[in-house]
């Protein structure tokens, strides 16, 4: 185990000349010994290169990679002991699934006797002791999968576990089991893992720290609740929750606020950069008004949507379509009619430039 | 819903006629000349004679037809035995992309392309020991080479011929298996800290297996009919060194004429080629697939 520390930035074309042409930018990063980290991000954002950078699978084109203050920047991944787990499942045809499991401690030379005790509690926690002596290229996608899990937890003595985004091939109730497998294990030994998803609930259910990335670069590292309170970057906002945090442009007036186009009575303390700005507020955050509430602007009802637990409502600003949730038994809305909304509150966050002021 | 209510049409039998219709020119037709032949004695063209299943007895007996399947058994096992690991050899090496690979495998390949007769002639001169290299070259170092008068002489050339002309084919076949093994295997396998044996004990060795099955399947088909190289090289001397079974087969048919035991001859060579690639291939299924199967039945 150890704390692993990233100065680096990578690109797969040779001379790379602008921001397009890297897979990850310059970027500082470190990863605290024992943590439950998640890389969260779209699909091409550099999650899965930054991933394969920290296990050894491909070098940085710049910059180093540290554990322990060690520099391992063009270290093997069997120098490193890293551990790694694969979107798809790998298994080896030929072997049971015992000697899939215990392969990466064979390889090292570990007595037969440990391997399989060992080989025994892994089976006992991903529960696969019952098919131990199959084969394991008969097995179905999931039951693969959990082997390939198995694979990368059998090493008890690893620097790092990581995942790439493991349960894509899994069904959704299997999900949430191993999900939990995965915390009690964390839990249990302490490991420090890293795991990579596209899927909020599961980094967020699955992670102390959410590292929320988007065309290489780390635009925010936090927990679930900071990443849901107070996105540093719209994009944050915009990914996390769902629905995603409402924007709307403001500028700022003698007496208020004026959000898209419409003057909204505010007082706040708060200095603005003199640029284009832009207001973030939570569908969660989004309360009624009466007529004329400080914070609150007028809107028309375009869509509402009624699921049970709460009101998703859809208003339009302007141009601009907002989304609230509201609690259920509020009052019937109806359609294209005016409501009061508070857009500007506690919880509204304020961006200059996509970031957070 | 149930099987009952699939309706049976009959009008489907005619889709298939084509294919009968090519088939039985192609395969059946001609076979059954061959039948024809195997149970008559044509005396001349007005004259024959129906003799049964005697040209099949006289056949089997022939202890000239015994010693040519003998070296033809111990001529295509040694071809497997030699090409089937070299070109494994040759396909691990080849390099993975870029034009390095696309060169290796033009120049890999251009044995492949000289026909047969060519492929003998070559050798033929090749193995000369006044002007041919290898010939020469044994000769100054000492080896007394001589493929025209020392049978193992000629039956190791043509055995060398037969590697130097097909090990090719099983290396791009070995490579066309190795191109479709995804990354991720290999990067598991460097995280599982797997040596290279490991790899391809585990990974390539085991992904090849499909290609590898056909690769041994058209060698052994393919050696166990070889013909025109040696015809060319030794014409299947000295004496009945490298006569095989097909040169056996035309001296009968073409040779001296004997249509009814080369016909008989010939419907024995089709079955024990026939009985051996089902004997080769479902073995190698049972190699390949037992523990699968055993899991399955569970």
């Amino acid at each position: 185990m150890s704390k692993i520390d990233l100065h680096l930035a990578h690109a797969y074309v040779k001379n790379p000349k602008n921001e397009s042409d890297y897979a990850l930018l310059p970027l500082e990063m470190s990863f605290a010994d024992g943590g439950a980290y998640a890389l969260l991000g779209p699909s091409g954002c550099g999650k899965t290169t930054m991933l394969n950078i920290i296990s050894g699978l491909i070098s940085p084109s710049e910059g180093q990679i540290l554990f322990d203050q060690k520099d391992v920047t063009h270290a093997t991944p069997q120098a490193r002991n890293i551990a790694q787990v694969f979107q798809f499942p790998v298994i080896y045809d030929t072997m049971s699934v015992a000697e899939n499991l215990g392969f990466p401690l064979r390889n090292r030379g570990v007595p037969t006797a440990q391997i399989k005790q060992r080989v025994g509690e892994i089976a006992e926690i991903l529960e696969l002791n019952a098919i131990l002596n199959q084969s394991a290229s008969g097995q179905t996608a999931d039951v693969k999968q959990k082997i390939s899990l198995g694979r990368g937890l059998v090493r008890p003595d690893v620097s790092a576990i990581l995942f790439d985004e493991p349960l894509t091939v899994i069904d959704p109730h299997l999900k949430w089991q191993l999900r939990k497998k995965l915390k009690q294990i964390h839990r249990e030994l302490k490991l420090t893992l890293i795991y990579v998803t596209h899927d909020q609930v599961e980094a967020l259910t699955f992670a102390d720290q959410v590292i929320v990335m988007t065309r290489g670069k780390i635009v925010q590292t936090g927990t679930a609740t900071e990443l849901f309170e107070r996105p540093e970057h719209t994009f944050v906002g915009y990914f996390i929750g769902s629905p995603g945090m409402n924007f709307l442009p403001i500028e700022k007036t003698p007496g208020g606020i004026q959000v898209a186009g419409t003057e909204v009575i505010w007082t706040t303390d708060q200095t603005f950069p003199n640029q284009a700005l832009k207001l973030g507020i939570r569908p969660e955050y989004i309360t009624l008004g009466a007529q004329g509430t400080p914070g609150a602007a007028p809107m028309q009802v375009t869509q509402v949507q009624n699921l049970g637990t709460h009101t998703i409502l859809s208003a339009k600003l302007g141009e601009h379509v907002l989304k609230a949730k509201l609690p259920s038994h509020q009052e019937h809305f109806a359609l294209g009619s005016i409501v009061w909304l508070s857009v500007l509150n506690p919880h509204t966050c304020f961006y200059a430039a996509e970031e957070l002021i | 819903m149930s099987q009952s209510t699939k309706t049976v049409n009959q009008r489907a039998w005619f889709m298939v006629i084509p294919v009968i219709i090519c088939v039985a020119f192609s395969a059946v037709l001609p076979l059954m000349t061959v039948v024809n032949y195997s149970v008559q004695d044509i005396i001349s063209p007005e004259r024959r004679v129906f003799v049964g299943t005697e040209w099949f007895v006289s056949v089997m007996r022939d202890s000239e037809l015994h010693a040519a399947l003998f070296r033809q058994f111990i001529f295509s096992f040694s071809v497997l035995l030699i090409e089937i690991p070299i070109g494994i050899l040759l396909a691990l090496s080849l390099p993975a992309k870029g034009w390095r690979a696309s060169a290796c495998l033009v120049i890999i390949a251009l044995s492949l392309l000289i026909p047969w007769n060519v492929v003998g002639t070559i050798w033929q001169i090749f193995g000369r020991s006044d002007i041919g290299l290898l010939g020469a070259l044994l000769k100054s170092a000492g080896v007394n080479y001589n493929y025209t008068g020392n049978s193992l002489d000629a039956w190791l050339t043509v055995l060398v011929m037969d590697v130097w002309h097909w090990t090719p084919l099983v290396g791009l076949l070995g490579y066309a298996g190795l191109q479709s093994i995804p990354d991720v295997y290999y990067q598991a396998a460097r995280i599982d800290g797997a040596s290279k044996f490991a790899i391809f004990r585990y990974i390539q060795l085991p992904k090849m297996r499909g290609v590898l099955m056909i690769a041994v399947l058209l060698r052994f088909m393919d050696s166990f009919m070889i013909y025109t190289e040696p015809f060319v090289l030794t014409g299947g001397g000295p004496g009945n060194a490298t006569t095989f079974l097909s040169q056996y087969l035309t001296q009968k048919a073409v040779g001296q004429f004997d249509l009814g035991p080369a016909a008989a001859f010939s419907l024995i060579y089709f079955l024990i080629i026939l009985l051996f690639c089902f004997v080769l291939y479902n073995w190698m299924q049972i190699v390949g697939k037992s523990s699968v199967k055993e899991q399955n039945h569970e």
